[in-house]
């Protein structure tokens, strides 16, 4: 096999580290209609996804070029028929297997029948730890009970279990609920991850974004836990996410562009990250080239590779080791340039932006029905402008 | 010490030849082993006990000295993080 720091320089010019973690969004499709969720806004536009033996295909070459971590996610992956041919010929590959899920459209049997496939591990995201709650969030009436006996079921088969929370200013109120709700399903991982702001938690921020005074409370709430858990001897880890709205250096984004994370989009678009579809840059797809050129040569992977695409103050500053200049897609967003700073840095001319945010947040009065949910009708709104 | 260290479900060993060393993979997330580390760990299979760890290791290291007090620190810490259950 070849390895990536083998190859000569001139074909891997930025040194890229090979794509260890390859995501696999099989589909936008999905039965809920999360606010926040992380798919395009004109999701509803791309509806040609990769057929089976396309997608085989693309686990092939990524495993060939070392991928290691693999991600069945979506939209909801279970509204693919043949999930369990590619979760067996992933197993085959040698790739850990992992199935991010509602748990909607989720039976035992399907439960089951992925084990016998070779499935390593199901996280399954709950959007609050009480019905009521829950259902208004997603959407779904039914949505609640459905992932309460998933959870079960994934337990029962024994695989390791992460339950994962999306959280904002209508359910961080609940993080001890959340909690021991988790160790009551007996959860191994509960990832308690804030929402992040593209896609629909961006366009919907400030009903979402918590305040400083509910953030500053969740996080001693979790630590009290994480206390709590570690004295009786429970090997259930807590991950708390926060947000990076709260913080004056950003976060070094995917561990840098193009450099250990490799996102294929339902139509085959290739992406550093899940969210980089809202960049204007053209990203390469996979039905037109290999993965190894599109990850080591084409012109949307070594974009923001290195640091020659840094202005200032990123380009003089003795941090960009360190955090690369923080998210594309948020100084995107929020200075219309991709290549500035990531505004939530201290030293970004546009910090202003993230503290209004904070302001804004320490007043919003906005109720969960005032969200805009991500569904069909909606997201033809965002593409027909 | 007679007991048997096993993987814990969800956690998986291999070699990646991409990364030249072996990896412990779990839910979302990998660690890369460093030399000792990978030849311990590729001892764990479930069936022999520490002891036979150990031997097997001095046979294929007999440069090494003792190793007995390492092994063991290394497997305890190993269980303490949950990667591998002691019994
Ligand atoms: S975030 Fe919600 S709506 Fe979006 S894919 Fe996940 S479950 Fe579906
Ligand atoms: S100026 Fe740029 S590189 Fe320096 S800390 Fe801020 S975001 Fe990071």
């Amino acid at each position: 096999m070849t390895r990536a720091d083998a190859l000569p320089s001139s074909l891997n010019p930025n040194n890229a580290g090979p794509p260890l973690w390859l995501l696999a969004e099989l589909t936008y499709r999905c039965p809920l209609q999360c606010p926040y969720c992380s798919n395009p806004l004109d999701f509803a536009q791309t509806e040609q996804e990769l057929s089976t033996e396309q997608w085989i295909s693309v686990l092939r070459q990524g495993r060939e070029m070392g991928a290691a971590q693999l991600g069945f996610s979506g939209g909801e992956p279970l509204v693919r028929q043949d999930l369990p041919e590619l979760i067996a010929e992933a197993r085959k590959l040698g790739y850990y297997t992992n199935l991010i899920t509602s748990g909607l459209g989720l039976t035992e049997a399907r439960v089951e029948a992925f084990a016998e496939a070779g499935l390593d591990h199901i996280q399954v995201s709950f959007q609050a730890s009480d019905p009521e709650l829950n259902n208004a969030v997603a959407g779904s009436r039914k949505a609640f009970e459905q992932k309460l006996a998933m959870a079960k079921a994934v337990k029962a088969a024994g695989y390791p279990m992460v339950l994962n929370f999306v959280i904002h200013r209508h359910n961080i109120h609940q993080m001890p609920d959340i909690i021991d709700l988790c160790e009551r399903l007996d959860a191994d991982y509960v990832e308690l991850a804030t929402c992040q702001y593209y896609g629909w938690a961006f366009e919907n921020r400030e009903g979402l974004m918590p305040s400083k005074a509910q953030l500053v409370r969740a996080e001693a709430e979790v630590n009290d836990s994480r206390a709590r858990l570690q004295a009786k001897g429970s090997a259930m880890k807590l991950i708390f996410v926060t947000p990076d709205y709260y913080e004056e250096r950003p976060k070094a984004c995917m561990n840098g562009w193009g450099n250990l994370f490799l996102t294929v989009a339902p139509d085959g678009t290739a992406l550093p990250c899940h969210s980089a579809r809202l960049l204007p840059i053209d990203f390469p797809n996979v039905k037109e080239l290999g993965l190894r050129e599109i990850w080591y040569d084409s012109p949307g992977f070594n974009h923001y590779r290195g640091d020659e695409w840094m202005p200032e103050p990123c380009r003089s500053c003795d941090e960009k080791d360190k955090d690369f200049g923080g998210c594309r897609c948020q100084a995107y967003l929020l200075t219309g340039n991709a290549d500035n700073a990531d505004p939530v840095c201290g030293k970004s001319p546009h910090h202003e932006r993230i503290l209004a945010a904070r302001r804004a947040a320490d007043h919003a009065t906005a109720g969960l029905q005032d969200l805009v949910y991500r569904n069909a009708r909606n997201s033809r709104l965002f593409f027909q402008g | 010490m007679s007991q048997i260290p096993r993987f814990r479900r969800g956690f998986r060993f291999q070699w990646e030849p991409a990364q030249d060393c072996y990896v412990l993979l779990y839910p979302e997330g990998m660690v890369k082993l460093n030399g000792s580390a990978g030849a311990i760990l590729n001892e764990v299979d479930g069936r022999q006990d520490v002891d036979a760890i150990v031997q097997s290791l001095q046979r294929q290291f007999p440069e090494a000295g003792d190793l007995g007090p390492d092994v063991r620190a290394f497997l305890e810490d190993a269980e303490q993080q949950h990667w591998i259950d002691l019994s």
